[in-house]
């Protein structure tokens, strides 16, 4: 049995918000019975999280498209009763008639993927625009305005699925909750963790080509040279980890060393003075 | 035997008519809708016959009438005959009316009716999109944002989508470089705000009615002083154009020409027929309504300085483009981003189609460098090296790049040699020769905040990589740095940088991937800024190819003033200002001051507004508030889909409807004029037909209907009209250009699109200024500059006096050539509104930039209850309202005690405005970073008369003074503000409560 699913690359997404809008004017001003109420201008079920990390001129944004997982073991269906279905092909719906009023089904969703439209007195999810799959669509209207196709619906066998995850190294988000989500993510890597970058300067210049390594409880676990602006930057340190220091050095400017102090929780931006 | 044959014709009429009856019942409506008695008859009266149309029958009789409505007499049969033929030409039909070879005399209601009766017996047979098996019909529309497929179900839009193109569609380009091939998606790639159209079609801020302000009586007391105060009450279509229409002979009986001041924003709904530079431009010159002067607005420092260097004035001192796409992928090592957001802007008007193409510069190890006080969407999106400046002190930083060039040698010394002029000069300045400052990156870090060691590094990768400089949103130009104080420097800097870097060898030019696509540009449609019907040759484009490949008739003013769009309150309270022109004609046409009103015209007494959000895109913009309050005014007429800005100041409001509830045809991205060839920045050459997907809502009517029956109140509605209807105008608009040759009109009406083929990879334009670089003629397809603007011989050199980019330009040593604030030496002048502005920097430290909206177009889709307000990058909610943002770095939020969504108050001494903030690292610390052009206007005003704004006006806080004198330029990115938390007081105050309950009291009534 082939499912959907979706992958959304976060390099790819330029927050151009494109995905939140045409899904709003699918169901603006329109009800589809069985699969969803009319939508509401301020209820976005499908919305774009910002991660801004660094300081000073050193730093980088990613945007997280985020959305209904349509988990294969949802916790909105625990409680949701027969307001909430999954159907065969992986879509989770919340019925537009049966789940009338029931506001504790935002409460439900432990990624915050159910949205309330008080104007409909109706919980709201992403449905992945079922009414249109059923019509013929090969894609929901979300992937299919992306300008950058940073999401992609795929209709494949779960074992199908599981591969491509692996082979294109796709994560899930809250995969410590098992909830079996069919909304996967290619670099999500940064947005989920800090950075520590800087800059190697000698002279009061900055050096190009200087050797940077990163070292934690003083062993080498990453190494990188500076760019023409010297510097440099090593991606995905974990969030909160601790024990970092960088040794720069460059042929004829000599050598620096800089401790980080403390726990990583933001990203840090440090300069490296060669003597 | 032509009369014979004419008499035959004649006397068939009603039974050709009584056909149409049963097969089209769109000309049965339209003939159960008017009536009249029409006489038809040569001069002498040797052929005549009647025709007379009462409650839907159509009875005829040969000989006169002795009281026709309508009287249309030929010349001769010759004349008739070739005027009745079913596909007359339409050169022939305007000649025989320009030169009274037909002349048409009567009711002018009853001989629109008929033209509009004869038309409907082939257009009411056309047939119009396409039915799908949902059980929906698929229209089409165009956007400033790229166009639509919009799906219309009983009546009512269902959703619109971005247009797929067919497997039969051409094929797309494709470009090879660095070993890899790349192609473009097949599809029309579109921005947020297009995708809001359905929204912005049901708004609950929709005009549906008529309206007349409660205290507004013609005949009576009119009480301009409540201008923005007092409520409206529903009135009749009748009453309104009778009104407006008495008003308007009134004013020309008691002022003279010219009192009729037409006003409006700089764009318009997408569509050539509807555009302001179309139909409106025929209503008023047709009215003898004078209109704006704009200046350039999105491209000042371009115009008024750049151009100097190098000519180009027929784009404004724009760079062209052509070839640069390619060249940059096959060629090029970095892109310097220099206040150059393209995400943002979607360079201009094109969608989301250059965001894949950037993504292919990264994917080919392109590197980045991005020079902006924000961190902004392009340089979230691609990453890179990021040079946070200062606002508007750009300008020390490209001087201080070319001090290390010059003293590192780091700089295309032959190209200088060869195609330059006044190096030595600009050299002595550089190096401090001339003035006794060297401007060295350690002299420009205490200007611009960066680091001299990062400006070294800067300047000696620019000065051994192959670079593309991106400059503005399109990469040639376009908003940012180029509207401060220092905007022209900035503009002239850029040039010049590229002449020391041989601008035209291949890797290096100007372009961000946005622009430069292997397009076919040849094929011709007019561009909205070729004039659509306006009929004039003077004011827009329409002289190159629109007049003569579209006949029609042709409109001029006779009140010829136009009113300079930033001053027009100066204008309304003192009755005079002065301006300098904004003609590309020549680099020279600008160095001419012009005064407002002409010798003999009158000042305004009447204002009629024409789209309604002003206040979001005009300098210190409170100033509109006294222009429309001033006692000199009689009558403001505001023509407007929505209510919002300057709508609520109106006292006769002429609702009109959106551009997807009447026909219209254009170009996507197609702007032609000052922005020739803007299309190639899209992947596919698509000309849309706009279908009326659905009837108007409410009362509403088009802005091309509206002119016509104010027009035809006074007479003019068939000189107005030439017995067309909208969808008559898009056929002829079709039939002028080049696409017949490529898609029929019934299929072009059915399909609502067509997709032009591109160039073959061998038949490619060349890149920009390779020929200029290589020593050539010039080979790029623009008719750019005049000839006569050449020197030694057609084609050859730049327009510039010398033929080359002059570094000291001999158009400013001739038109201007002692003005410190445009000095002929494009000497660094900090910003006369900036952080050497003592006092004023002190009570207001921060430096606001509000640049290009993202997720509006300009002031469209914003506003208006819609899904973009939802857009947390472009407003917030608190309490219930909907604020703009701007952003903040976190140092200055934490000095001020502010985290982020806090409510903040920005202001200084021109008004106040009420954000909502967003803090982050990605703003330099003492800039401020927002968009300009909100929709909305929604103040209140303290005893004093100060504004205090919660709409998001931005512009009520940037000044209005020109950039330099001896240019007409706005500067809004030279703004000083402070920042405090906002402690929310707003609802305390009784008037403001009370205009609050007066908008829904609007409301209510619809």
């Amino acid at each position: 049995m082939k499912k959907w699913n979706l992958v959304i690359d976060v390099a790819a997404c330029t927050n151009c918000n494109n995905c939140a809008v045409a899904t709003q004017d699918e169901f603006a001003g329109n009800s589809f019975p069985g699969y969803s109420g009319p939508g509401a201008p301020d209820v976005r079920t499908l919305d774009v999280d910002r991660h801004v990390r660094g300081e000073g001129a050193m730093v980088d944004v990613h945007y997280v498209p985020r959305m209904c997982n349509h988990c294969d073991d949802a916790p909105c269906m625990k409680v949701g009763g027969d307001a909430i279905s999954k159907r065969d092909d992986g879509i989770v719906i919340i019925d537009p008639e049966k789940g009338k009023g029931r506001h504790d089904l935002v409460d439900a969703c432990p990624y915050g993927a159910i949205k309330w439209n008080d104007a409909e007195q109706l919980p709201q999810n992403w449905i992945f625009d079922a009414h249109l799959i059923d019509q013929g669509w090969t894609e929901p209207r979300a992937a299919h305005v992306c300008p950058t196709r940073a999401l992609r619906a795929l209709k494949l066998e779960d074992a199908e699925m599981s591969a491509l995850a692996q082979a294109e190294g796709l994560a899930v988000l809250k995969p410590e909750l098992n909830t079996g989500p069919r909304v996967y993510y290619r670099n999500l890597g940064p947005a989920l963790s800090q950075f520590i970058g800087g800059n190697v300067t000698a002279d009061g210049g900055n050096v190009e080509g200087a050797d940077v390594r990163l070292l934690r409880d003083g062993k080498e676990i990453a190494a990188t040279e500076t760019d023409a602006f010297g510097d440099f930057r090593f991606d995905q340190v974990a969030n909160g980890s601790a024990g970092y220091s960088l040794h720069a050095k460059r042929d004829g400017q000599g050598a620096g060393q800089v401790d980080i102090e403390g726990a990583v929780e933001t990203s840090r931006v440090v300069t490296v003075v060669l003597n | 035997m032509r009369k014979a044959k004419l008499k035959v014709i004649l006397a068939a009429l009603p039974r050709i008519m009584g056909v149409a009856r049963r097969m089209n019942p769109a000309f049965e409506r339209h003939l159960r809708s008017g009536g009249g008695v029409i006489q038809v008859r040569l001069k002498d009266n040797s052929v005549a016959r009647h025709y007379i149309f009462r409650d839907g029958a159509i009875s005829t009789s040969a000989g006169l009438h002795a009281q026709p409505d309508v009287d249309i007499a030929f010349h001769d049969a010759g004349v008739a005959l070739q005027f009745l033929k079913p596909d007359a030409d339409q050169g022939d039909i305007i000649h025989f009316i320009k030169n009274y070879l037909v002349e048409m005399n009567g009711d002018d209601t009853v001989a629109v009716w008929f033209s509009g009766l004869v038309n409907t017996m082939q257009s009411g047979m056309w047939k119009q999109g396409t039915k799908m098996p949902d059980g929906t019909h698929r229209f089409v529309t165009n956007t400033n944002g790229g166009p639509l497929f919009v799906y219309v179900k009983d009546g009512r839009i269902v959703r619109t989508c971005p247009i797929d193109l067919a497997e039969d569609d051409p094929e797309s380009w494709s470009v090879e470089a660095r070993g890899k091939s790349f192609k473009p998606y097949r599809q029309s790639m579109v921005n947020v705000h297009a995708l809001a159209t359905k929204s912005l079609v049901y708004s609950d801020r929709r005009l549906l009615y008529p309206m007349k302000r409660v205290d507004f009586d013609p005949n009576g007391e009119r009480n301009p002083q409540n201008r923005g105060k007092s409520g409206y009450e529903r009135i009749s279509w009748d009453e309104a154009l009778d009104i407006v229409a008495g008003e308007v002979t009134r004013q020309k009986q008691t002022y003279g020409p010219g009192s009729i001041t037409v006003l409006h924003g700089a764009h318009h709904q997408m569509g050539n027929v509807g555009y302001w530079l179309s139909s409106l431009m025929r209503f008023s010159n047709i009215l003898g309504a004078p209109m704006q002067m704009f200046s350039p607005i999105s491209w000042e420092g371009w115009y008024w300085g750049a151009m100097h260097h190098y000519g180009n004035s027929l784009r404004l001192g724009l760079p062209g483009a052509y070839g640069t796409m390619e060249d940059c992928m096959q060629e090029c090592d970095m892109i310097v981003f220099w206040s150059s957001d393209p995400e943002a802007t979607s360079g201009l008007y094109a969608g989301g189609e250059g965001s894949q193409r950037r993504l292919w510069a990264k994917e080919l190890g392109i590197q980045f460098v991005h020079i902006d006080p924000h961190f902004n969407s392009t340089a979230q999106m691609l990453g890179g090296k990021w040079l946070p400046v200062r606002p508007t002190t750009d300008s020390a930083l490209a001087q201080a790049i070319m001090h290390v060039w010059i003293t590192e040698g780091l700089y295309d010394k032959d190209f200088v040699e060869r195609c330059t002029t006044g190096f030595d000069e600009w050299k002595a300045y550089i190096l401090g020769e001339e003035d006794g400052v060297a401007k060295t990156p350690e002299w420009q870090e205490v200007e611009t905040g960066i680091p001299a060691k990062d400006v070294i590094s800067l300047a000696r990768l620019w000065g051994t990589k192959k670079t593309y400089l991106s400059a503005g949103g399109l990469g040639t130009g376009f908003g940012g740095a180029c509207r401060a104080a220092t905007g022209q420097q900035w503009a002239r800097n850029m040039i010049l940088l590229m002449a020391m870097q041989g601008w035209g060898k291949p890797g290096v030019n100007f372009g961000n991937m946005q622009c430069g696509v292997p397009l076919d540009l040849l094929p011709y449609f007019p561009g909205y800024a070729e004039g659509g019907i306006s009929g004039d040759v003077t004011k827009n484009a329409g002289f190159i190819n629109n007049y003569v490949r579209m006949p029609h008739v042709v409109t001029m003013n006779s009140a010829s003033q136009r009113i300079p769009r930033e001053r027009s309150s100066e204008v309304v309270t003192t009755g005079s200002a002065s301006y300098y022109a904004w003609d590309g004609s020549a680099m020279e046409q600008q160095f001419g001051e012009i005064s407002y009103p002409s010798p003999g015209q009158s000042r305004p007494h009447m204002i009629y507004q024409y789209g309604a959000s002003s206040f979001g895109t005009t300098m210190d913009s409170s100033r509109l508030i006294k222009m429309h309050r001033d006692p000199s005014i009689d009558m403001v007429v505001s023509q407007a889909i929505w209510q919002e800005g300057e709508t609520q100041f109106a006292d006769i409001i002429l609702p009109a409807c959106t551009v997807v509830e009447r026909p219209d045809i254009s170009e996507v991205c197609g702007c032609a004029g000052f922005a020739h060839h803007n299309q190639n920045q899209v992947n596919h050459r698509m000309v849309v037909m706009q279908h009326k997907c659905i009837e108007p809502l409410g009362e509403s009517k088009s802005d091309y209907r509206i002119f016509a029956d104010i027009l035809t109140r006074l007479g003019f509605g068939a000189m107005f009209t030439e017995g067309c209807d909208e969808l008559d105008w898009c056929k002829r608009v079709f039939e002028s250009s080049d696409l017949p040759s490529y898609i029929s009109w019934s299929e072009f009406l059915k399909k609502g699109y067509v997709v032009l083929p591109p160039q073959a990879p061998e038949t490619r334009d060349p890149v920009e200024m390779r020929w200029f670089y290589e020593g050539r003629k010039k080979e790029t397809p623009e008719p750019h500059p005049l000839p006569s603007d050449y020197k030694t011989g057609f084609l050859e050199g730049l327009q510039t006096q010398s033929g080359k980019i002059e570094f000291l330009p001999n158009s400013l040593k001739r038109g201007d050539p002692d003005n410190p604030e445009r000095p002929v030496l494009n000497r660094y002048v900090p910003a006369w509104e900036g952080r050497h502005s003592g006092d004023l920097a002190k009570a207001y430290p921060l430096q606001l930039v509000s640049s290009h909206p993202r997720y509006s177009f300009h002031t469209q889709a914003d506003g208006k209850s819609g899904p973009i307000n939802a857009i947390e990058d472009h407003r917030m909610r608190a309490d219930g309202h909907d604020y703009w943002v701007v952003r903040m770095n976190s140092e200055d939020a934490r000095e001020r005690g502010l985290a982020q969504r806090d409510l903040v108050k920005l202001y200084n001494e021109r008004a106040a405005v009420i954000c909502a903030v967003d803090v982050s690292p990605l703003v330099a610390r003492g800039s401020l970073k927002t968009f300009e052009s909100c929709a909305e206007f929604d103040f209140i005003e303290d005893a004093d008369g100060n504004i205090v704004d919660r709409g998001g006006c931005m512009n009520l806080l940037t000044p209005s003074r020109t950039q330099a004198k001896g240019t007409s330029s706005i500067a809004p990115n030279s703004c000083l503000v402070q920042a405090e938390k906002w402690s929310g007081l707003w609802g305390r105050n009784d008037e403001k409560m009370e205009s609050g309950d007066r908008r829904r009291r609007v409301h209510e009534l619809q």
